[in-house]
């Protein structure tokens, strides 16, 4: 599924100049956004875009780089946003009320600690074994929250589940949410970028790609992906916690089997080769989830058919092309400006 | 059996300890300390009953899930939504007819035609792609789930056995004694009893088809080394097919029981995935028997964790779980 990540051409000049234009066209277009958008494109579409791009984007690190598809990760997000429900504040009475720079912090240890025992279990057997495994603790996950009512308040969960009142700015208003998913949207891009030209990256990508050389190198295999595991858990911790900010609550719905396989969904539409992959794929289904309703009714079915749509959107790429809209893009980028007799580019 | 007790000789005496308790507490009369510590009795044989009736089902549904694995290396996470269409044409059938046996070859037909169909179209295309056959069976649950949604809508649907199987009978165990002397026995539910005795059969059944027919020789060499066994000229797609279609059968008659026991409803598709996901990481991908011992833990541990630890069952199923993949990753009976 992933090919080994290109290495960036060697190019001179600042920073400045190393970007290429397209993405100073994206960034300037993303910052003054919240100039031009609505408050509900701002908070709805672009908001759960970005975090559901960073707990698919904690998917791609795994799959992409590490070969090992993990569905554990929006359990993981899920047991962050638990954690910063319980421990923080919330409406149900079981919550702790500590303050937030000690139940975010916590939070994300908590889910980090998590995700690598989960990992350290996966590691134990590897290629589609790891699906299965990572399948089967998530929906443990979601079932055991649904019954325990003792920590996790069963069925309904934790409501009124706010962001802290930071430097006076209300978080949860439409800008300032916008902000704050775009601001750990793009740093957890950048950290995955940086990390994965690394040397853990590249020893990492090493050991998806020849296990028993990376062995044989002197690198130890299992703490690679088990330290692999860590890193992504602490990216879907972070998209955890923005998650349940944004609906102010959190239940076992929302970690449940449905939510688990749509962050697999999403990267795979995406694309699993680089971090903007997983970013592309949950704007499709946002969008996809928002205005699906309204297409259906207009081609005259139910708007509850929504899945229907996802799940044959899903095989369609699965089918044709498996590494996503991204591969779709780099084989048209390729085939561009070719000439179709020679092969030859213009 | 007696290799199993030469290499490991502390597990044998402790396997045959638990088999004994487990033995004297179903049949002896329980002293007074024992039911003040942990209950009556009765409560204790009706979660070992359920338990292990709710392992039959868990093995119907999972050796086909298994067998399909062990074969083509093909994890179909489908498995599920073919338990339960099963589980919808058996109701289907079973109300149109009003005979309750005839839900079961329609289900096997129905489904296992389904699973041709799959296997012929989706799965012989991308032959060796483990993940992304993988990717593809999750789409097509998907689909298959809202397309049964649509079809029967949200309702819980009861397939009710015939009046000759309905209603209790006396096992021979005795559950509690009056205080006048007299003997309690335990009253249990026939159709279950019948239900488990079936799925005995069939995972005879199929120890027997695979280890003494020729077809059987097929598929388990087919197991062992698939190219081998195209390159010596025996007509493996058929094979596969014909594999696909049972396992996927299996499921649709396990659909017809859990319809029986439980009910039929959207959802119950991820709950039976989940369920032999657990039993085969548990006895081994591949292995029938493994199939037949992870289902009869799990059954168990689910049914003794619901009784005894109300809130905890899951973690029980869990513990389990990761137990054995912490001390033996390739699962209680799967080789390494």
């Amino acid at each position: 599924m992933a090919l080994v990540e290109e290495r960036p051409k060697e190019r001179g000049g600042t920073l400045v100049e190393r970007v290429p234009p397209s993405y100073w066209v994206l960034a300037v277009l993303l910052l003054i956004m919240p100039a031009f958008a609505s408050d509900f494109t701002l908070f709805q579409i672009f908001g759960w875009t970005f975090i559901l791009g960073m707990i698919a984007l904690s998917l791609m690190f795994l799959a992409g780089y590490g070969g090992m598809v993990s569905l554990v990760q929006m359990t993981i997000a899920g047991l962050a946003g638990y954690m910063v429900a319980i421990l923080g504040s919330s409406a149900i009475d079981i919550s702790m009320g500590w303050p937030w720079y000690i139940n975010i912090p916590l939070a994300i240890m908590i889910a980090a600690l998590f995700g690598t025992i989960v990992g350290a279990l996966a590691v134990r057997t590897d290629g589609i074994y790891t699906i299965m495994i990572t399948l089967a603790i998530a929906s443990a996950f979601f079932y055991f929250t649904r019954q325990n009512y003792v920590i996790f308040n069963g069925f309904s969960g934790f409501n009124g589940v706010l962001p802290p009142q930071l430097f006076g700015v209300d978080w949860r208003s439409a800008t300032a949410f916008y902000y704050l998913t775009l601001f750990w949207a793009v740093l957890s891009f950048l950290v995955v970028l940086y990390v994965s030209r690394a040397p853990f990256g590249l020893a990492l990508q090493g050991v998806r790609d020849n296990p028993r050389r990376m062995a044989a190198l002197g690198f130890n295999v299992n703490a690679h992906r088990i330290a692999a595991y860590t890193f992504a858990s602490v990216i879907a911790a972070i998209g955890g916690i923005l998650l349940t900010w944004q609906s102010a609550q959190i239940s076992p719905g929302t970690a449940g089997i449905g939510p688990v396989i749509d962050i697999l969904v999403i990267a795979v539409i995406g694309g699993m080769r680089r971090p903007i992959g997983p970013f592309i794929g949950a704007f499709i289904y946002v969008l996809l989830k928002t205005f699906a309703i309204d297409v259906l009714i207009a081609l005259g079915l139910s708007g509850d058919r929504f899945q229907l749509l996802i799940g044959l959107s899903f095989l369609v790429i699965v089918f044709w092309s498996p590494d996503g809209i991204l591969g779709l893009w780099d084989r048209w980028q390729e085939n561009r400006g070719k000439d179709p007799l020679t092969g030859d580019r213009s | 059996m007696r290799r199993f007790a030469e290499r490991h000789p502390v597990w044998t005496v402790i396997l045959l300890a638990v088999a004994v308790i487990i033995l004297w507490m179903t049949f002896a009369i329980w002293p007074e300390w024992l039911v003040d510590a942990i209950g009556r009795k009765k409560v204790f044989l009706n979660a070992l009953f359920n338990g292990i009736t709710l392992g039959g089902l868990y093995f119907l549904v999972a050796s086909g899930f298994t067998l399909i694995f062990g074969l083509m290396r093909n994890v179909n996470l489908a498995h599920g939504s073919l338990y339960l269409l099963g589980g919808y044409i058996g109701y289907y059938f079973a109300t149109w007819t009003g005979y309750w046996m005839i839900a079961f070859p329609e289900a096997f037909i129905i489904v296992g035609a389904r699973g041709v169909l799959l296997q012929i179209f989706v799965f012989r295309r991308m032959e060796g792609q483990d993940l992304r056959q993988t990717l593809v069976t999750i789409g097509i649950s998907i689909v298959m789930a809202d397309l049964m949604l649509w079809g029967f809508g949200g309702d819980f649907y009861n397939i009710t056995p015939p009046s000759w199987l309905s209603g209790p009978i006396e096992t021979g165990l005795v559950s509690s004694v009056k205080r006048s002397g007299d003997l309690v026995y335990l009253k249990y539910p026939f159709v279950r009893i019948v239900i488990f005795a079936a799925a005995v059969a069939i995972g005879i059944g199929m120890w027997l088809l695979l280890n003494r027919t020729q077809i059987g020789m097929l598929i388990r060499a087919g197991v062992d080394d698939r190219d081998m066994l195209s390159a010596t000229g025996a007509r493996i797609q058929l094979v596969f097919v014909g594999v696909f279609a049972f396992g996927a059968g299996l499921a649709g008659i396990a659909g017809v029981v859990g319809g029986t026991f439980q009910s039929v409803a959207p959802g119950e598709d991820i709950r039976f995935l989940l369920a032999s996901l657990v039993v085969v990481i548990v006895g081994g991908m591949g292995s029938i028997p493994g199939a037949a011992i992870g289902a009869l833990l799990i059954g168990l541990a689910e049914q003794f964790g619901s009784v005894y630890f109300p809130t905890y069952a899951v973690v029980l199923t869990f513990l389990i779980m990761v137990l054995v993949l912490a001390f033996r990753p390739q699962g209680l009976l799967g080789r390494s």
